[in-house]
């Protein structure tokens, strides 16, 4: 029997809705003094009533409709009961038979799918401090956090390596960070990553035992420490040992994962629908009407700037997934001869709060007055393709007419070029 | 149906003394007896439901309401114990540090 790595993963990430999950506390919780953000319903006390936050609960559907997933139109919240600090009802409202969304979908650049099995919202718990105090070890709570709208991303165990973990995961934060729902920020907790790691036969024939690794808070971090349990468990296989089924920390200086025993925790939740909060009942035109306002999705966007603008890849999709970067590139690429406006943002050379440099501004040079030019002109487009090049210096006379010699004819030249090849490719 | 009280103090982390699991096994007993009594009705034709109000889609617009916040203070005035502003507990979890 040989066996393969099959991982998967879990991502919660924190919605940067203005409120909490069910209760109106201020979701901006990173930074504050330790519980001045609370009410009765975050803190769980008897008779508090969760209501549910509607922002939160769009963009939850939202992630799940840019993973490609199916929309359940009923759904509820349920209860799901554990006895730890960091809960002070007993329980986490969450999401158990009835998600927002399951059955998703994301490819990687290999082509390779990796399947999303659901994407849930529940409440973010409580944040606890490990420390000794006068010699006792003790464990400090911090709530507020807890009641933050979180959305639990869950994929099917389709990743095979650290390296496509990594990828996975880098992806999915483009994705979800050009939505404007999450900052998915790790050092400050708003996207955390929870991979499952064994050998098994296969994704659909897992092995008996598989072992969790928490408290990762980089993609690096998560590639290492996926790679040194893979490693850690092969060798436990190869001398006929089962790995224990556990959590286990990672310890980025040692590089490598450590057993976390937790005590007093069970995996007996026994989950039952919330009967505080009524199910939440959806028409097939709402859901539609928030497919709408997905924007362009990085990948789909990185292409289009490649063809639109003759960007690189690699330069296209570094301002496809970072929304400062973007927006200054759209307000300035009419102004501005796109592709150097983007050379100039993807290598820092310019400063995003002041406008740019008008030297680069004079030297612009309109890719629709290339096009005009290509266009008017079909018979030296022609006479190029069959290898009469020096008609480039007739049609760079012509853009420099139709712009009054205000470009570089340099510039033009290469433009021309440029759309001569796209086009060679296209036709 | 029976509960297993032991399995049940120990998922809420509720030690017992000795003598009392045998009395709340007779509470619990008593309590899903009086349950039973609901088998007696006719649900074949009944759907199941978790909630008898109807109601669905009861959300809130994403708006602050600072108004029923709580000061630190309020926070942990039901605390057994605090420590600088935090609730404070014995440690649950063994890690390294």
């Amino acid at each position: 029997m040989k066996l393969q790595p099959v991982i998967g993963l879990e991502i919660h990430v924190e919605l940067k809705t203005k409120t909490g999950m069910f209760c109106g506390c201020s979701a901006d919780h990173f930074g504050k003094a330790p519980n001045t953000n609370t009410c009765p319903v975050c803190l769980g006390l008897p008779g508090a009533l969760p209501v549910p936050n509607h922002q939160a609960i769009d963009w939850a559907i939202m992630i799940g409709l840019a993973l490609d997933c199916r929309v359940n139109l009923e759904s509820s919240f349920d209860r799901k009961h554990y006895f730890y600090p960091d809960l002070p009802k007993g329980y986490q409202i969450s999401q158990y038979d009835d998600p927002f969304c399951q059955a998703g979908k994301l490819s990687l650049a290999s082509g390779k799918i990796i399947r999303i099995n659901r994407v849930h919202l529940e409440e973010d718990t409580a944040k606890m401090q490990h420390q000794v105090i006068d010699g006792q070890k003790m464990t400090l709570v911090d709530f507020n956090r807890s009641g933050v709208p979180l959305v639990e991303i869950v994929t099917e165990p389709d990743i095979a390596s650290g390296e496509e973990a990594k990828e996975f995961l880098k992806k999915l934060r483009d994705i979800i960070r050009s939505l404007g729902v999450s900052d998915c920020d790790m050092e400050k907790g708003s996207m955390r990553l929870e991979p499952n790691i064994s050998w098994s036969e296969s994704p659909e024939k897992l092995n008996n035992y598989k072992v969790e690794i928490k408290n990762l808070n980089s993609f690096r971090f998560a590639q290492q420490g996926i790679d040194f349990e893979l490693k850690r468990q092969k060798e436990l296989l190869d001398q006929g040992k089962t790995p224990v089924q556990e959590t286990r920390g990672y310890n980025p200086q040692k590089r490598a994962t450590f057993s976390q025993r937790v005590k007093e925790t069970s995996a007996d939740y026994r989950y039952f629908p919330d009967p505080d909060i009524p199910p939440i009942v959806l028409t097939r035109e709402y859901v539609e009407n928030l497919r709408t306002k997905l924007p362009q999705l990085p990948e789909a966007l990185a292409n289009e700037m490649v063809n639109k603008f003759h960007l690189s890849l690699s330069t296209a999709q570094l301002l496809s997934k970072d929304q400062l970067k973007l927006a200054y590139f759209n307000q300035y690429k009419n102004q501005v001869e796109p592709l150097e406006l983007a050379n100039l943002i993807v290598n820092k050379k310019i400063d995003l709060d002041q406008p740019p440099p008008t030297k680069a501004a004079s030297r612009a040079v309109d890719l629709n007055i290339i096009d005009q030019v290509l266009k008017e002109n079909a018979d030296a487009v022609a006479k190029y393709r069959t290898g009469k090049t020096s008609v480039i210096g007739f049609l760079v006379g012509q853009v420099m007419r139709l712009t009054g010699g205000k470009v570089d004819p340099k510039q033009v030249q290469d433009k021309l070029l440029k759309a001569l090849q796209v086009r060679n490719l296209q036709g | 149906m029976k509960v297993n009280v032991l399995h049940l103090a120990k998922l809420v982390n509720m030690p017992l003394k000795p003598g009392e699991s045998e009395k709340l096994q007779a509470g619990f007993d008593s309590t899903l007896k009086a349950v039973d009594e609901l088998k007696k009705l006719p649900t074949a034709k009944t759907k199941s439901t978790f909630q008898v109000t109807k109601l669905q889609n009861v959300w809130r617009e994403d708006i602050p309401q600072p108004e029923r916040g709580f000061t630190q203070k309020q926070a942990l005035s039901q605390a057994k114990k605090t420590y600088q502003g935090y609730f404070l507990v014995p440690r649950v979890i063994d890690d390294e540090a």
